[in-house]
């Protein structure tokens, strides 16, 4: 074809040839203002529900906000339990590059404690950092064979992804407590069953002055790896070629079943090391505060993040902020300390609506018709 | 006792705790049938524990706590549908999004009433033959698992032999056919939704109100979410669903039966075998070739 530029941008766009610019940042906007305006409705919906309970909703957000942000010393704190959030979300946001739903990542961060836990202790006198290396490896592993046979059960048998992921859950706590209260138990834990402990001086470390563990930049580098992989590698285009059509892409050639079980694996290990960096940094032992429902809540931050790496690290901080506010409702407010999950399933249930909202408004499109 | 203390165990933890896996997994069951997954059964069954162990305690009747149980298992079915009827909702996020709503409601509202004991749900003596005591305490039978038992044979009845049946079973299976048949797909899947909660809903009112029987934060071992394995581990089979629970019921109690006669290995191991036994079945039947057999055939499509 000798047509100039000129021409095929008139042909693409009709708005271009009737005169008006076009308007790319619009379908960009609709992409932040959707979940901002669901957050923000969500954040009503809990005043109303503050005000129903006889509380001031504003004083409630402040305290939150007080909690969650409000210092130095209460954002460290936010972070802290943002770290795991990040990582545990991973588990089930790269699957769902692939179309699956996996809801493993309770049971992907118990495996990967309790391997970075046997690994720790079989190593115990070696120096600090390959006590480290070997406990983040072993968790890694761990969290990631164990999603690994989800995606090997769901592309080699057909079995459903989120039923396997959820039955997988419930034995790895099994195995949790069978291993604490009996191979792995110290005979010293009367009222709570536990392994051995790391010795102290072999956790891991908080950065600088601060009480923020290493862990958050696990956390961090997880989701910014994760992201590069999956929108600027072919990989990541690849297991994205899978999750639009899975049938194209066998047509493709691609391996689909490999690159399916590799990310299932990636996942895990996301959620393994997130397991190795709550027994390291702050239990210092194996036991059932391990399953304390780090991976529930890493479900809704991929969902609210729409399974993108780095908005999973900003809204991980959110929540994190959320879960570490539950303390001074409590204490301030009289709340019982569940009204952070019925803040959290608000959130959720308002931003799973919204996502049928993308679409519905013109002024979001490229160009008006 | 001995040995048979071990199957007395067994067998009366089998009725009495399969009966919550009765009712959440036959509430299931109906809605799966649509074409939907409700995974937030679980926060349905913990709001209907609630529920029914706070009216049973404001009121005095046991039975005005299993209508509530009912009615709070509805509303959350509600929103599950109404969300789940909007395009683009994913019936799995939106089933963990209740999930986690209902169970903080369900805890929210519940923490007054953890102190206080409820009246119970009066059980339904058939040991009366045996002199045995633990004999009569295992067949001290739940009435709701009689209404659980005449739940699966109406609604395995309701399947096969109704319109309405029909019409439930069409959306299911193909909701494009079900459209041309006119048919109302939205309000179809709504109905079956909110009936299936309010099951669950029942299902709660027996943990609070029959066994365990006491309202607590723990009340529920995930019978919510196993519900839907089960439901797979049935085929979809309301009758089956009867013996799947029980099945299920019996393996949860053979570790703290064999832990009663003294022998307490693997105690932790038999709680996982409900959910070693659904990945197995599912392993061995699942194939990449076709679908389960009795599966409806909307079931995880986004239409």
């Amino acid at each position: 074809m000798s047509s100039t530029p000129e021409a095929k941008v008139a042909v693409a766009t009709p708005a271009a040839a009737a005169g008006r610019p076009p308007l790319p940042w619009r379908p960009a906007l609709e992409g932040v203002v959707i979940p901002v305006g669901a957050v923000l409705v969500a954040l009503a919906l809990f005043g109303l529900f503050c005000f129903v309970q006889g509380r001031n909703a504003f004083a409630v957000f402040a305290a939150i906000n007080k909690a969650a942000f409000g210092s130095w010393y209460a954002f460290q704190n936010t972070l802290v339990r943002a770290a795991p959030l990040m990582l545990t979300a991973l588990a089930t946001a790269l699957p769902a590059r692939l179309g699956l739903v996996v809801i493993g990542n309770e049971g992907a961060l118990v495996m990967g404690g309790l391997a970075a836990t046997v690994a720790g202790l079989a190593v115990q006198t070696a120096p600090l950092l390959v006590v480290l290396g070997v406990m983040l490896a072993a968790g890694m592993i761990g969290g990631g064979l164990w999603l690994a046979i989800v995606g090997a059960l769901y592309y080699q048998r057909g079995v459903n992804e989120t039923i396997a992921s959820l039955l997988l859950n419930y034995i790895a706590i099994a195995l949790l407590n069978h291993l604490v209260n009996g191979p792995l138990r110290d005979p010293s834990s009367l009222n709570k069953p536990s392994s051995f402990p790391i010795p102290d001086e072999k956790m891991l470390p908080v950065i600088g002055s601060s009480n923020v563990h290493y862990g958050l930049f696990f956390g961090i580098a997880a989701c910014l790896l994760a992201w590069v992989l999956m929108e600027h590698t072919t990989f990541g285009f690849k297991v994205r070629m899978i999750g639009g059509n899975i049938r194209a892409a066998r047509l493709a050639g691609l391996p689909v079943a490999l690159l399916g079980i590799i990310t299932c694996f990636l996942a895990g290990a996301a959620a393994g090391a997130a397991g190795m960096v709550e027994v390291a940094a702050v239990h210092g032992r194996a036991n059932e505060s391990l399953a304390a429902g780090y991976g529930y809540a890493g479900i809704l931050v991929a969902f609210v993040a729409r399974h993108r790496g780095l908005p999973i690290i900003l809204v991980a901080t959110l929540l994190g902020g959320i879960l570490a506010s539950g303390g001074i409702l409590q204490r301030e407010f009289k709340l019982p300390d569940a009204t952070i999950l019925v803040f959290q399933g608000l959130v959720f249930l308002v931003i799973l609506f919204s996502d049928s909202l993308y679409g519905k408004f013109g002024f979001f499109k490229e160009e008006r018709r | 006792m001995g040995g048979w203390g071990v199957v007395v165990g067994v067998l009366s933890g089998a009725v009495r705790g399969g009966t919550p896996f009765l009712l959440v997994s036959l509430g299931e069951c109906l809605t799966e049938k649509s074409g939907k997954i409700n995974l937030g059964l679980e926060g349905v069954l913990l709001m209907g524990a609630m529920s029914a162990y706070a009216c049973a305690y404001k009121t005095g009747s046991p039975w005005v706590g299993v209508v509530a149980a009912a009615l709070a298992g509805a509303i959350l079915g509600a929103i599950h549908a109404l969300l789940i009827s909007r395009p683009r909702v994913n019936d799995i996020a939106a089933g963990i999004a209740m999930l986690i709503f209902g169970s903080g409601c369900a805890f929210y509202f519940g923490k007054p009433f953890i102190q206080p004991s409820a009246p119970q749900l009066p059980g339904i003596p058939l040991g009366g033959w045996s002199d045995v005591p633990q004999i009569q305490a295992a067949l001290k039978i739940s009435p709701l698992f009689i209404f659980g038992v005449a739940m699966a044979f109406v609604l395995q009845w309701f399947f096969r032999g109704t319109r309405w049946g029909m019409q439930v079973r069409a959306v299911g299976d193909s909701p494009a056919a079900a459209r041309a048949l006119g048919i109302s797909v939205p309000r179809t899947r709504f109905f079956a939704i909110v009936l299936g909660s309010a099951l669950g809903g029942i299902g709660g009112a027996h943990l609070s109100l029959f066994y365990p029987g006491a309202w607590t934060e723990a009340i529920s071992s995930g019978q919510g979410l196993m519900a839907v394995a089960l439901v797979i581990f049935a085929r979809w089979n309301p009758v089956h669903c009867l013996w799947a629970s029980l099945l299920f019921g019996g393996a949860q109690a053979v570790g703290p039966s064999l832990q009663a006669v003294g022998i307490s290995t693997g105690y932790y191991l038999w709680n996982a075998s409900p959910y070693v036994l659904t990945l197995l079945v599912m392993l061995f039947t699942c194939s990449t070739k076709r679908t389960l057999a009795g599966a409806p055939g909307a079931l995880g499509a986004s239409s």
